[in-house]
């Protein structure tokens, strides 16, 4: 086993345990921090595909931003529900069609045939190759997810908002 | 771009990102709170997300969609729970609730 094998086993460990954790924690607050976990392992699994700017992002972005946006979300609609009420009744058969489809998902990947797998070799892009053909190649879907962004950003604020201008009229 | 060998196959990562895609369908179908669902579609978007990246790496190095694609990934879904976080905030204050089955105002 190669150090690359050997941490990417780890990171999968990782990636999967925190997984679990996100579904089955019984708590809400524990549920968020295993997101973490798991959001880290796969901006660890992005270093191993050799995309570093894709992984600090991962971590920047997501491990940063959402999840402490998801920890306020919490944090606002306050669930006192009892921690065995966070589950449905459903979850037999939920945990049936997850691991019915997981199990047709990884069958046929591990039945297909994929391109360039013999050796394990992979090319690393760079950041400034990424970097202009993410401003030219891309720039109409970049500008177009400025504008999601934008349109997200305000509804996001529209709906949050108290609602009393009458009050404010006067 | 020099090569880099990592002696792990393709197959790994796929399976990887079924296995996180799997969790994510279990944590929407069985969590109540709404925000615990949001988790777990932050997850399937992370497998979805591995999937590309490793198929960039390994299929095709010179054009690097994937890696462009799943960039447009993280940015569509740091909106998406913004927006999503909102609406729950709304249904909180005009429901007084954030679970998804006792948010049931359309059946009567």
């Amino acid at each position: 086993m190669t150090v690359a094998q050997v941490i990417f086993y780890v990171v999968a460990a990782l990636a999967v345990a925190g997984g679990l954790g996100v579904v089955l924690a019984k708590h809400a607050v524990y549920a968020a921090l295993f997101l973490i976990v798991a959001l880290i392992a796969v901006a660890g699994v992005y270093i191993l595909l050799a995309s570093e700017f894709l992984a600090l992002v991962q971590i920047l972005i997501y491990a940063g931003a959402v999840t402490v946006l998801l920890l306020f979300a919490l944090m606002l609609t306050r669930t006192s529900d009892l921690p065995e009420a966070m589950t449905g009744a459903q979850w037999p058969v939920a945990g049936l069609v997850a691991a019915l489809l997981g199990g047709a998902i990884i069958a046929t990947v591990t039945t297909s045939d994929w391109p360039g797998d013999e050796d394990g070799m992979i090319t690393r892009v760079p950041f400034d190759d990424l970097g202009s053909a993410l401003f030219q190649q891309w720039a109409v879907p970049f500008e177009i997810a400025s504008l999601v962004l934008f349109v997200a950003l305000v509804g996001a604020i529209v709906l949050a908002r108290e609602d009393e201008p009458e009050e404010e009229g006067e | 771009m020099e090569p880099v060998a990592q002696q792990i196959p393709l197959e790994h990562f796929l399976a990887l990102s079924a296995i996180l895609f799997s969790l994510g369908v279990y944590g929407v179908l069985t969590r109540r709170n709404a925000v615990l669902i949001l988790m777990s579609v932050e997850l399937m978007l992370n497998a979805a997300s591995i999937n590309m990246v490793a198929f960039a790496a390994y299929a095709s190095p010179e054009k690097f969609t994937g890696m462009i694609f799943a960039v447009f990934i993280i940015t569509i879904a740091a909106a998406e729970v913004g927006l999503a976080l909102a609406i729950i905030l709304r249904i909180f204050r005009n429901l007084g609730t954030a679970n998804v089955d006792e948010v049931d105002e359309l059946k009567w």
